[in-house]
This record gives structure tokens, C-alpha cells and sequence, in this order.
């Protein structure tokens, strides 16, 4: 037992550390708040959203480096990691496939109305009171793809497919994409139908879509978030919604999970996701190789395959 | 509505009434078009046909009607005895996708053309196809309804799901809504192989002339084909057999593609991992047992439903009777 690296692991319930089996047989296992051991140890596995704050860092003075197990890494100090010069890993590629999928998913039940349809079928209502009413064609609609990461990339490949055109906002512009690119995210709702958030979240990002972003997107536009609940300011987006001011909105994140806004489950215009755009079991056992590799890359002293950039 | 006195041309080739309609002296009459069935889609519709054609309907249809084209609406049956009060009709022009309501055989015998509004609706449909196919294996439905009963934050995370990428799709029918289909979930990382009457030689996908290789060589079927007499409950208990436990099943064709009965046992024993329907048997009535299963997903027939669709089957229907008028190809002929 002694000869297995030690992994000090940081988890808060309802989460649990994902194949601990597997772990278990590789390294030595240790809770982060372990004081006998939290001080020497050099790698952390940051189970889910468990906070890793400033005060955490200060309690793992050997600490080099974060092997975190979600695509967001927003709930990590990233700052005092730079400054202390500690590498962190996400989830990679594990989940954008997936976060792509449902976001389209979310978009088509929207609409479409597919969700809503189910509802009304399974309340007796076909045969009672007719037809459901139209949905919209997706074909032809202009997308704005807030974040052109992984996951926005892997979106706009499937929304080109289905005829839409597509266009974006990102911290940057990308060279090597032709999409048209929007420096000014109102910009970028004013010149789209839909609009697809699945930008990383973080100070510059918090509340980035607001009550102009909305005005702006207009009437007919619907909203799409497999970000963070935070990117939205929830507020708004709720009035926006109860008042029309928005056609509808498909939502996978909240600011505050797993409480949603009451008033969201009036409406036939919103889908309403438990943060699981994410979540398949083909993905987890991806996700599983990915966090053993990069913890023996860093006990073999390779290079991870996962790091994210910090500056 | 004009009147039924009003002599036909022998020809093909007609004019635009506005001229009619501005006094202009005309040679030719426009074409005339038996309406079969009300249109559903109200004033601008039938505005558009009048200013192309002259429109006559059934209780003005002389003894013997020389009407060459008939316009027929939604699902208005088409049967022996409709054709028969038609003796001289050789085109029909359906606003619809599927033609089971017509009869075929009749219409083959008699070299009557008919033309369908499938184009229209394809896209449509096809983007139904893959939401509800997204729906079922991502629990999107039903994840929704478990938020909204408050469960949430009461009960934790819902089950995870199961990725779309990688896994095989079979098509069963191959025509303009199963390409779109294929067209659309290949960008999602999906593998395709289908069924249809007849092998396509420009289609490179691999081919299986019987359902059930089909089902044993795929993961999920989409079932988009027409509904004939030979199709009729093609998806039997042998072909879900084949797909297998892990197998999803997607309607967007007809209900009796589908052995109905035979798929409710198959899914409320968990001998197919679930179901997205659009379509059933005898709408709009729904099996009971479907009501309460989480793994279905269940559509009052709307895949074909948006405004832009209507507008795009209006479209096609006023072109494919134009075409018939001047002698052309029918722009969507069965």
C-alpha cells in the first residue's frame, strides 16, 4: 500500500469518487482534508464541482497539480494555481461530443415542441383537444455560438448539417474558422435567431447574458445554456421568458442547482434539464481513462493529457 | 369558385388568370383542378391556387367530368370509386407525404401520375427524426418532468444516458425524409445502413434488402418509409428480436410500420431499450401502457408541422400542378 502514489481526493457529497475500484488498485487514496498527509501531498483529484478556493490551496503546500473531473473548471482557483504554478486537467474531450449532442437536442425540442408534446400526449389531451400546436423549422435559422471551444465547434459541425448558419462570439477570433465572428456579444444576438451558451464561465463571463443580450436577440429568439447557470443572469432571463420577451429557452444549468426558478415550470416555452448534458455512460468510462492517464502522467513524469491553459 | 360550364382546353399549356381576370382577351382558359378534400390552410392558399387555376370541388363536378387533375388534400381518401367519377384524370398532385391513402394500384392501371409533398416536408421531418431519436437516448423528456415534479432537489442527479456517436442507425426507407435522416446524423458520428424497396446505386451506404439483418446489424432503427401493403407491420416482434435489448426505435413513417402491439410488450418488458413515436395505429388514441413508461418518448404527429413546411408544401403543390399545365416533369412524382 505504501508503494502506490498518494492521490489526495476532494469530494463533497452528493458526489463520490467515480470508480474507486479502479483508483484504488493504482494509487493511494486520501480524503484532502486528511491533515497528516494533505501537507505532502503533490497531486489532487477534484471530484466534480468540490470548491478548490485560495484556503483549500493554502492547506497543500506540496501541491503541483489538480486532476479535475469535469469539462468546467470555474469552481478552481485558477489564478492562485498560476501563481503557485500548479497544473490543473479537466475533462478534456470526454464530454464535448456529448455536450454538443444535447445541446442540439435541447434546441430541436424547443422548436419543436417536443417535450411539451410528450406532456400533453401523456395527459390524455390528443384525442380530447386535437392537434398540438406548430412548432418552427431549425433549417435556415441563424446560430450564434457564444464560445467556440470544443464543444461549440463540435455544435456548429451538426447545426451545418441541419442547414442552419451559424456565426460566434468568443474571447477571441479563431483563424482558422470561417464563420462570420462577433467581437460584441449584443452584436452577435442581434444578427441571430438562436443563441447557444457553452462558453466557459468566469469573471469576464459572469451574467454575460443579460436583459440587452435578450432585447437583442429579440422576440423570436431562443436561448440555449450547456455552460454554466452563471453566464445567464437568471433574473432576467425568467422575466424575459414570463413576459414573451423571448420565444423559449432549452436549459441544462442554473445559477443556484438544483434550485429552479418556480416560475420556469409554468411555461410550455423552456425544457428544463437536470445538468446533464454531459452525462452518458459511454462518456464516464472515457472520462475514467482520462483521469488515470493523467494522474500516471504525472507520477511518470509525462506530460499530462489534459492540462488546461492558465494564462 | 368558377363554374364547371366553362369549357376545358385540349391542351396542356395554360396562362396565369390575371389576364382573364383584367378582361385581356385570352386564348387559353386557366388549367382547371379538381380540389379533392378542403384545404385546411384557409384564405391564402386557396388565393394562390385561384390566381393560377380555376378551382372546381365535387358537388360541381358534371356527370361526366373531363377534369384532367385532381388537387387532393391532407389525407382525403382517394379511392376505386373517387377515380371512377374521373374518367379522364391523369395526374393527382398530394399535398401530403405519404400516398397510403391513395389508391395506388388504380392509379397505376390507368397511367395516372401522381405527385407527393414529401420535398417539402423532408427537413422537417428529418429534424423530428433525430430530436426524438436525441430525446430517447438522452432521457431529455423525461428529464424534464423529473425537474418539474420538484424531484431534483429532492431525489439528486437523473440517470445518466447513452451517447449518440459511433452507433448504428438503420433506415428503413430511404427516401427523401430517410436521406435527410442519414444526412443529419452522420455529423453526429452515427454509422448508417438502411432498407428500403430497392438498393440505391448512389447511395454508398450498406444496403440490406431484409429488416431483420438490418435490426441485427444496427443499434437503433428509424423507421421512415412509405406505408404499402408490403410494409405494413415490417417492425414485427422478429425484427425488435434482432435489434436486440439495447435497441431504440424511431417513428416518424406511419403507425402500422410497426406492429403496435407487438412494440408496447417489447418495451414494457425492457426487451428494447426504448421508443420515440410520432405515429400510431389508430390516432390520436395512444396505448395506456406507453403513458407510463419513461423510456418512450410520444409525439401527437407533428414531425411535419411547422408554418415553414406548410408554406414549402403549398409551394410544391402550386409547381407541381404548373408543370402538369405545361407539359413538364412533375417536380416530386411517387
Amino acid at each position: 500500500m505504501d508503494e502506490l502514489p498518494l492521490v489526495l481526493v476532494h469530494v463533497l457529497p452528493p458526489f463520490e469518487i467515480p470508480f474507486k475500484g479502479r483508483l484504488q488498485s493504482r494509487f493511494q487514496l486520501i480524503d484532502s482534508s486528511d491533515s497528516t498527509f494533505s501537507p505532502h501531498a503533490s497531486v489532487l483529484l477534484c471530484v466534480g464541482p468540490a470548491p478548490v478556493s485560495s484556503d483549500t490551496l493554502r492547506h497543500l503546500p506540496s501541491l503541483q497539480c489538480i486532476v479535475g473531473s469535469s469539462a468546467g473548471v470555474d469552481h478552481i482557483d485558477l489564478e492562485e494555481c498560476r501563481r503557485r504554478g500548479i497544473t490543473v486537467t479537466n475533462a478534456g474531450s470526454s464530454f464535448c461530443e456529448d455536450g454538443a449532442d444535447f445541446a442540439i437536442g435541447l434546441l430541436i425540442d424547443v422548436l419543436r415542441r417536443i417535450s411539451a408534446a410528450d406532456r400533453y400526449v401523456r395527459a390524455g389531451l390528443w384525442p380530447m383537444k386535437g392537434d398540438y400546436p406548430l412548432g418552427s423549422k431549425l433549417g435556415g435559422k441563424r446560430v450564434g455560438i457564444v464560445g467556440l471551444g470544443k464543444i461549440g465547434s463540435e455544435i456548429a459541425k451538426r447545426l451545418v448539417a441541419f442547414g442552419c448558419r451559424i456565426a460566434y462570439n468568443s474571447r477571441n477570433k479563431k483563424s482558422s474558422v470561417s464563420f462570420p465572428y462577433y467581437a460584441n456579444i449584443c452584436n452577435l444576438a442581434a444578427n441571430s435567431d438562436i443563441l447557444i451558451i457553452c462558453c466557459a464561465l468566469t469573471k469576464e463571463t459572469h451574467h454575460l447574458i443579460d436583459k440587452d443580450v435578450m432585447t437583442a436577440l429579440g422576440k423570436e429568439g431562443v436561448i440555449i445554456n450547456v455552460g454554466r447557470g452563471g453566464l445567464i443572469n437568471e433574473k432576467e432571463l425568467v422575466q424575459c421568458l414570463v413576459q414573451g420577451q423571448i420565444r423559449g429557452a432549452g436549459l441544462d444549468v442554473f445559477e443556484n442547482e438544483p434550485d429552479v426558478p418556480k416560475e420556469l415550470f409554468e411555461l410550455e416555452n423552456v425544457v428544463l434539464s437536470p445538468h446533464k448534458a454531459i452525462a452518458t455512460l459511454e462518456s464516464l468510462a472515457s472520462l475514467q481513462e482520462l483521469i488515470v492517464g493523467n494522474l500516471e502522467a504525472f507520477f511518470s513524469n509525462k506530460p499530462l493529457l489534459s492540462p488546461i491553459n492558465l494564462d | 369558385m368558377l363554374n364547371g360550364e366553362t369549357p376545358l382546353p385540349q391542351n396542356g399549356h395554360r396562362r396565369n388568370s390575371m389576364a382573364a381576370i383584367t378582361g385581356e382577351a385570352e386564348a387559353e382558359a386557366p388549367g382547371v383542378v379538381f380540389v379533392h378534400g378542403s384545404p385546411p390552410f384557409g384564405l391564402p392558399f386557396k388565393d394562390r391556387l385561384l390566381s393560377r387555376f380555376q378551382l372546381i370541388h365535387m358537388s360541381e363536378l358534371p356527370e361526366s367530368s373531363h377534369v384532367k387533375v385532381m388537387l387532393c388534400m391532407d389525407h382525403t381518401p382517394v379511392t376505386s370509386q373517387t377515380l371512377y367519377k374521373l374518367p379522364s384524370l391523369e395526374c393527382i398532385v398530394a399535398s401530403s407525404a405519404g400516398v397510403d391513402h391513395i389508391d395506388l394500384t388504380t392509379c397505376r392501371l390507368r397511367g395516372i401520375a401522381v405527385a407527393n409533398g414529401s420535398q417539402a416536408f423532408s427537413e422537417d421531418v428529418a429534424d423530428y427524426a433525430v430530436a426524438l431519436l436525441m430525446d430517447v437516448l438522452r432521457k431529455i423528456s423525461a428529464g424534464d418532468r423529473y425537474l418539474r415534479s420538484g424531484l431534483w432537489s429532492t431525489k439528486g442527479d437523473y440517470p445518466l444516458g447513452w451517447k449518440l456517436g459511433g452507433k448504428r442507425v438503420g433506415i428503413v426507407g430511404l427516401g427523401n425524409i430517410g436521406s435527410e435522416v442519414a444526412k443529419r446524423l452522420v455529423a453526429f458520428g452515427c454509422a448508417i445502413a438502411y432498407n428500403s424497396r430497392k438498393k440505391r446505386s448512389s447511395v454508398s451506404f450498406p444496403y440490406y434488402a431484409d429488416v431483420c439483418d438490418l435490426a441485427a446489424n444496427s443499434d437503433i432503427l428509424v423507421i421512415c418509409g412509405a406505408l404499402t401493403s408490403e410494409t405494413h407491420h415490417i417492425i414485427n416482434k422478429d425484427v425488435m428480436t434482432a435489434l436486440g435489448k439495447e435497441g431504440v426505435i424511431i417513428n416518424v413513417g406511419r403507425g402500422s410500420l410497426i406492429n403496435q402491439k407487438e412494440l408496447v410488450q417489447f418495451l414494457v418488458e425492457g426487451q428494447i431499450r426504448g421508443a420515440g413515436l410520432d405515429v400510431f395505429e389508430n390516432e390520436p388514441i395512444v396505448p395506456r401502457e406507453l403513458l407510463e413508461l419513461d423510456n418512450v418518448v410520444l409525439s401527437p404527429h407533428n414531425a411535419v408541422v411547422t408554418p415553414e413546411a406548410f408554406e414549402a408544401m403549398q409551394e410544391l403543390a402550386i409547381s407541381n400542378l404548373g408543370a402538369f399545365f405545361s407539359n413538364k416533369p412533375l417536380l416530386s412524382p411517387i
